[in-house]
């Protein structure tokens, strides 16, 4: 226990005289975590759009208006040909071109279908199937508008059409914000890189500046060079945690809902397999470089990309989403939505604690013992 | 009683043999020197008798305990000093003495009293704070050393300790060494400065993974030289030397700075004959010929050209 200790302590010097290091530790979340939250941003808003009105008529402006009325469009310019809208759209001042026909007024006022052209930048599809669906809202409103209004002017009465208004709330994300969903999770990206890529260093770095040989010969036991290198890493771990949850709150008034000893308990639990992947890392890599570039490269970004932090697991292909199953981090953002967003507890999220739990025990069971043989 | 006992200690990786069935002991408070190459296999058999590489066959007895069945034990009985600076350069000089002193045990007053003690022969008394890495090589060398034995181990082993170091640090680091020696701790260490072999009570001398020597420097000097040597000192040493390999009463030649050494046999009959050879036939002054004591140097050339030649 007290060779641990020992161990610890030097850690902790080290990392002390390493101030460029201990900044990234603690600056480091704060900053990323102002970037994402500000620019990982996928609401669709203020749309530029460009009009080509063929038709000049009354009713062509006023529908055009329905959508100036709204936050989602904004007009940059109107236009007199094809040729000018196309320009736009190619150089990406405008991402729609919305096209009125000539007879647009003409054959709403006979009673028949008028056509309407939107043209999208489709480059980005998300992008433009949503704004798609405001530009079919827009357009269904105005066609139930022009057909009540027809009626009323018909004078006749006809009994009130059986009619479906979906009432929509959007529980715990009211504004449907990407920022709320991202900010959590950008809670489980800090952790991982964090303790991930401080632990898979930390083996290999000894080794390399020839102290690990020094070590080996003193009576300290591979386990406790283990727990006595992971303990300041967890530690680490758990002060960016609270550092993104403070500057969460302060900055983007984000506070979470559930309870903060039960976030604290499941990010233990994750920091698990995080530490069990990095010691692994730093079994398997010679010189800091390569462990750094393993961590990065093999083991970071595939865990980020597919473990749901910004693509849904759910739109992914179902051999992907098999493999998302194998990644600790994939739980862990469940999980910290869960509490921070939905304020859920253990009896929503038992099934992704029971994963993490198997998943560190398992990680850090396997790489100790791998590191124990290189040891002797 | 042996303090260390080495029987066919051997070590193969994959298909390169280190260590080639090895044995010999090594007497309790005794310096010994462990000599040879570049990748003689040194370093090798010094990791296995310290517990840090399992040996493929053979064993070791350090201090009674066997380095195949008991390397923990091994280990709380000896101290290790690598070849390269092994203390943390990123710790201050008493952050690493309590780091290693606290792995290996110490604490409250034994802790304190083997600190000033490691900070006395390395001088470095009132510099406790000092950045280890800003240390002069000397005295980073005295450090590791009093840092590898904070625990008072009854063995340390040495490994190439003062390579690097300059002439006045060695001195004084070998002095260390022969106090622990004299306090009755047994010394293996490695080097590749043969004046520093003179210091050792014993030698073996290592090449390709076996000892073809051992003895100590007055034995193997008696024992592998049975010929004279003669220092030269002429106006032309590579001609001389030249001329002097073909000569039948040369067994051996090599060149020492600026003179030529020569082993000679029995068809010389004084030593006039070499300055009326260089003279006469080639027009090289001799200057002096003199016979001198064999160093260890002439003995290590002389026995490994002798192994070189065989193969």
């Amino acid at each position: 226990m007290r060779t641990i200790l020992h161990i610890v302590i030097k850690e902790f010097h080290q990392l002390k005289r390493d101030p460029k290091m201990f900044g990234i530790i603690l600056i480091a979340p704060v900053i990323q975590l102002i970037f994402l939250g500000y620019a990982v941003n996928m609401d669709v808003e203020k749309v530029p759009t460009v009009v080509f009105n063929q038709d000049n008529s009354i009713t062509s402006r006023e529908f055009l208006n329905n959508f100036n009325a709204t936050r989602y469009f904004d007009f940059v310019e109107y236009v007199d040909n094809y040729n000018d809208l196309q320009t736009h759209v190619d150089n990406g001042t405008a991402s729609l071109g919305i096209v009125i026909p000539y007879d647009f007024e003409n054959d709403i006022a006979n009673n028949r279908v008028a056509n309407l052209q939107a043209i999208f930048d489709g480059s980005d599809g998300n992008k433009a199937s949503i704004t798609a669906g405001y530009l079919q809202n827009i357009v269904g409103d105005y066609s139930i508008n022009l057909l009540k209004s027809r009626m009323d002017k018909s004078g006749k009465f006809l009994a009130p059409i059986g009619q479906i208004t979906p009432e929509i709330r959007a529980w715990y994300n009211p504004e449907l914000s990407t920022r709320v969903y991202m900010i959590p999770g950008i809670v489980g990206l800090l952790l991982s890189i964090v303790t991930l890529l401080l632990t898979s260093l930390a083996i290999v770095k000894e080794r390399e500046i020839g102290t690990l040989e020094q070590i080996v010969v003193t009576p300290i036991k591979p386990t406790q060079l283990i727990i006595g290198k992971l303990i300041p890493f967890a530690i680490l771990g758990f002060v960016a945690v609270i550092i993104v949850l403070v500057a969460m709150t302060f900055i983007f008034n984000l506070t979470p809902r559930g309870s903060i000893a039960f976030l604290f308990a499941t990010t233990f639990l994750y920091i698990l397999s995080t530490l069990g992947l990095g010691l692994f890392v730093s079994t398997v890599s010679k010189t800091q470089q390569q462990a750094m570039m393993l961590a990065i490269f093999v083991v970071l970004l595939p865990m980020v990309f597919i473990s749901g932090f910004s693509f849904p697991i759910e739109n992914m292909p179902t051999f992907i989403q098999g493999i998302t199953y194998f990644i600790p981090l994939r739980y862990y953002m469940t999980i910290i939505r869960g509490i921070i967003l939905k304020g859920v507890g253990f009896y929503e999220l038992w099934f992704e604690i029971l994963m993490l739990f198997v998943f560190g025990v398992f990680l850090l069971t396997l790489s100790s013992m791998r590191f124990k043989k290189r040891m002797d | 009683m042996h303090s260390i006992e080495v029987k066919n200690l051997r070590k193969e990786f994959g298909n390169f043999v280190a260590v080639n069935d090895i044995s010999f002991n090594v007497n309790s408070g005794d310096i010994f020197g462990f000599l040879g190459a570049n990748g003689a296999g040194k370093t090798t058999a010094i990791k296995m008798m310290c517990g840090i590489l399992a040996p493929t066959s053979g064993d070791a007895l350090v201090h009674g305990f066997s380095i195949a069945k008991d390397p923990s034990n091994v280990k709380l009985n000896i101290g290790y000093m690598s070849q390269r600076f092994s203390l943390y350069n990123d710790l201050s000089v008493v952050e690493n003495i309590n780091f290693f002193g606290g792995v290996y045990g110490l604490s409250g007053k034994d802790l304190e009293k083997r600190k000033d003690w490691v900070l006395e022969i390395a001088n470095l008394k009132n510099e406790e704070k000092v950045l280890t890495g800003s240390l002069p090589g000397g005295i980073k060398q005295r450090l590791a050393l009093g840092t590898a034995v904070i625990h008072k181990p009854k063995i340390v082993f040495l490994d190439e300790p003062t390579s690097g170091v300059d002439p006045l640090s060695r001195r004084a680091f070998w002095e260390l060494i022969q106090n622990l020696s004299s306090e009755g701790v047994t010394v293996l260490v490695t080097t590749h400065y043969l004046e520093e072999a003179e210091y050792c009570n014993d030698i073996i001398l290592m090449d390709a993974g076996e000892i073809i020597a051992n003895g100590s420097s007055k034995v193997m000097k008696e024992k592998y030289l049975k010929n004279d040597i003669l220092e030269i000192e002429c106006s032309d040493v590579i001609a001389g030397l030249e001329i002097l390999e073909k000569q039948n009463f040369v067994e051996e030649t090599s060149i020492f700075g600026n003179n030529i050494h020569i082993s000679i046999n029995k068809n010389l009959k004084e030593l006039n004959q070499i300055n009326t050879l260089l003279k006469s036939s080639h027009n090289i002054d001799v200057i002096r010929v003199q016979k001198i004591v064999p160093t260890l140097e002439d003995v290590f050339i002389h026995l490994l050209e002798k192994r070189r030649n065989a193969k």
